[in-house]
């Protein structure tokens, strides 16, 4: 992809473009392309950890509750500090919000670094496992916590999501991740996907790589948590369970398995389905189900992915 | 004291379930390397069939407690059978990551089915054994619990008989062992691996029976929990080791109960996978299992 940069500034525009015209746009639509770009979000930056380099995370939605509780905390307990009780103006809490998710990505990265250091020397099915079960312990833990708001939740959360941050934080994290992945340094986490033993024989530190891909992707999986906490004014610790993450998979795998724009193509369609599928809503998992079996028996490399040939798994 | 005795011996009568489940989770890992994770659906649904069948037979009576019990361990063997049959064979030397998503699919796809057809909201699980407490000083103790150890006993015994005493377990540990060898001196390997999955869910289902009886609300959803615990109790007493998912579910019981008990007891569900990340950390062959280096 030459100039990259120039994508990314082109992109920012674009955001800031249809967010000026966003008050003309259909409430209902405008929440649908919410609810999309978020789940882009989850699903690029999941890709990174499960496609690129090759590892299976089942704990996405973890570190995107950990995200949308610290950017939520964030905002609620310092808001009021730093605005003032008027709430202050546009701006300010424009920035406010931008520090609320950078703090989200923040403790959602420290929570992927607590994960990844002790469970990136697993493989294949344990560290499937250990990063479903950490999951289950980040949830069990917020619901233990008092000033979180513990089973009930955090509620009255300022809705500062709108269709501009959503946008420029999809722009952002493809933009990181397609970056990393076609950089020099990048090719290590592909070369870890394709074989862990050879990349370690030409010197490669794969464990470097497999922490990198998981901080990341946990980075922005908080970020998304914070867009999403701010969207939804209240969130849950049962809100961000292990179907989340299994919703989050599904993209990916459908999207097949390090393809940035199939990911991103599935994301879209997923988040697509329940809505103009709302009378067989009970139905949606076991859509969800049958599609990996599937998938998996007739097309492994993904829904989306056209390089023929080159089926990576 | 008294009340140390009556945790241990609910610890005791939980871990035995947890060994059950474990055991389906060890034999399948031992001749396919991988973590069947329907397996813990396949227990829900022996408990389903427990709740149908419980409304034909007369309550309360040991021949009609025993009938459900076998229906449903006959029941979860032949579903058993069928999914490996239909998601797992066409995978066979498919890349790992590949049959795990297969079998996560399969998972939410029995547990999801079961709220469609079953319906999502919890259902009483009839009583089909007969019930009494017995008391022993301070010491409590239900005929459930003792008939839940006693079974799981029973059942384990028969296991060990089947897997080192007959042709077909000599088969099953030759395909474990190293399963190309196996095909060239002539064991059938879909056959093995289709009785090991048989063997594996009809362990799951009478687990189901036993877990109902002393939890008796039922839902599609009640698997998950156990079965996950059930694996961390594998993976403890090292996966593919068959008195090791015994001794592993025995613990893991036994640990959570005594954890339940205590003033942590909202951790309760972090437990296991607190032991089971220590256990990969400092152990990850298990306590029973011996250590193997990662040839190229």
């Amino acid at each position: 992809m030459p100039r990259p940069h120039l994508y990314l500034l082109a992109a920012l525009l674009a955001a800031l473009g249809i967010s000026q015209v966003s008050d003309r746009i259909d409430p209902y639509h405008l929440d649908v392309l919410t609810g999309i770009g978020i789940n882009i979000i989850l699903a690029v930056s999941l890709n990174l950890v499960n496609g690129f380099t090759g590892q299976f995370s089942l704990g996405h939605a973890g570190f995107m509750s950990v995200g949308a509780y610290a950017a939520a905390a964030f905002s609620l307990f310092l808001g009021p500090q730093l605005l003032g009780s008027a709430g202050g103006t546009p701006f300010q809490q424009g920035c406010l919000f931008f520090g609320a998710l950078l703090t989200g990505g923040f403790f959602a990265s420290l929570a992927g670094l607590l994960v990844g250091v002790p469970s990136l020397r697993l493989k294949g099915d344990y560290l499937a496992l250990v990063t479903l079960g950490f999951g289950e312990i980040i949830r069990v833990i917020i619901q233990n916590v008092e000033f979180l708001g513990g089973a009930l939740g955090l509620n009255g959360i300022p809705p500062y999501t709108t269709i501009f941050w959503v946008l420029a934080f999809v722009a952002l994290s493809v933009f990181v991740v397609s970056c990393l992945v076609n950089s020099t340094y990048g090719r290590g986490f592909l070369a870890t996907h394709d074989d862990e033993i050879a990349s370690e024989a030409v010197g490669l530190n794969t464990t470097h790589y497999k922490i990198v891909a998981f901080v990341i992707g946990a980075f922005f999986a908080g970020t998304a948590g914070g867009l999403y906490g701010h969207f939804k004014m209240t969130i849950t610790p049962t809100g961000f369970d292990f179907t989340k993450s299994v919703e989050i998979v599904v993209m990916v795998i459908m999207g097949g398995m390090g393809n940035t724009l199939g990911v991103i193509l599935a994301a879209v369609l997923l988040t697509l389905l329940p809505e103009l599928l709302r009378p067989i809503a009970e139905y949606r998992m076991i859509i969800y189900s049958l599609l990996l079996i599937v998938l998996m028996l007739v097309r492994p490399q993904g829904l989306f992915n056209f390089k023929l040939g080159k089926a990576k798994t | 004291m008294s009340e140390f005795l009556q945790q241990l011996l609910n610890g005791l009568s939980l871990g035995a379930i947890y060994a059950l489940i474990a055991l389906g989770y060890t034999m399948v890992y031992g001749v396919l390397r991988f973590i069947n994770f329907a397996h813990s659906d396949v227990f829900m649904v022996g408990a389903f069939i427990g709740y149908y069948l419980g409304k034909l037979v007369p309550e309360n009576t040991v021949w009609g407690g025993l009938v459900v019990l076998l229906a449903a361990m006959l029941g979860c063997a032949l579903l058993g059978m069928i999914i490996e049959r239909l998601a797992y064979r066409p995978l066979r030397g498919a890349a790992t990551l590949n049959v795990l998503i297969t079998a996560i699919g399969v998972s939410l796809l029995l547990e999801y089915s079961g709220q469609v057809f079953f319906g999502a909201t919890p259902r009483t699980f009839p009583a089909v054994f007969p019930s009494a407490n017995y008391s022993f000083g301070s010491l409590v103790i239900s005929s459930n619990q003792i008939l839940v150890i006693v079974v799981a006993a029973l059942l384990m015994v028969a296991l060990q008989l089947i897997v080192y005493r007959t042709k077909i377990g000599t088969a099953m540990r030759a395909v474990s062992l190293n399963p190309k060898a196996a095909q060239l001196v002539g064991v059938n390997n879909d056959v093995v691996i289709s009785f090991t999955f048989g063997l594996g869910s009809a362990l799951a289902g009478a687990g189901g029976i036993l877990y109902a009886l002393n939890y008796p609300s039922i839902d599609p959803l009640m698997g998950v929990m156990p079965g996950l615990k059930a694996f961390v109790a594998a993976v403890l007493g090292g996966i593919g080791n068959i008195p090791g998912a015994a001794l592993g579910g025995l613990l893991l019981g036994t640990v959570e109960t005594f954890v339940n008990g205590s003033q942590w007891s909202t951790y309760k569900d972090a437990i296991a996978f607190a032991i089971l990340i220590i256990i990969l950390l400092f152990r990850p062959a298990g306590l029973l299992g011996k250590f193997t280096v990662e040839k190229v």
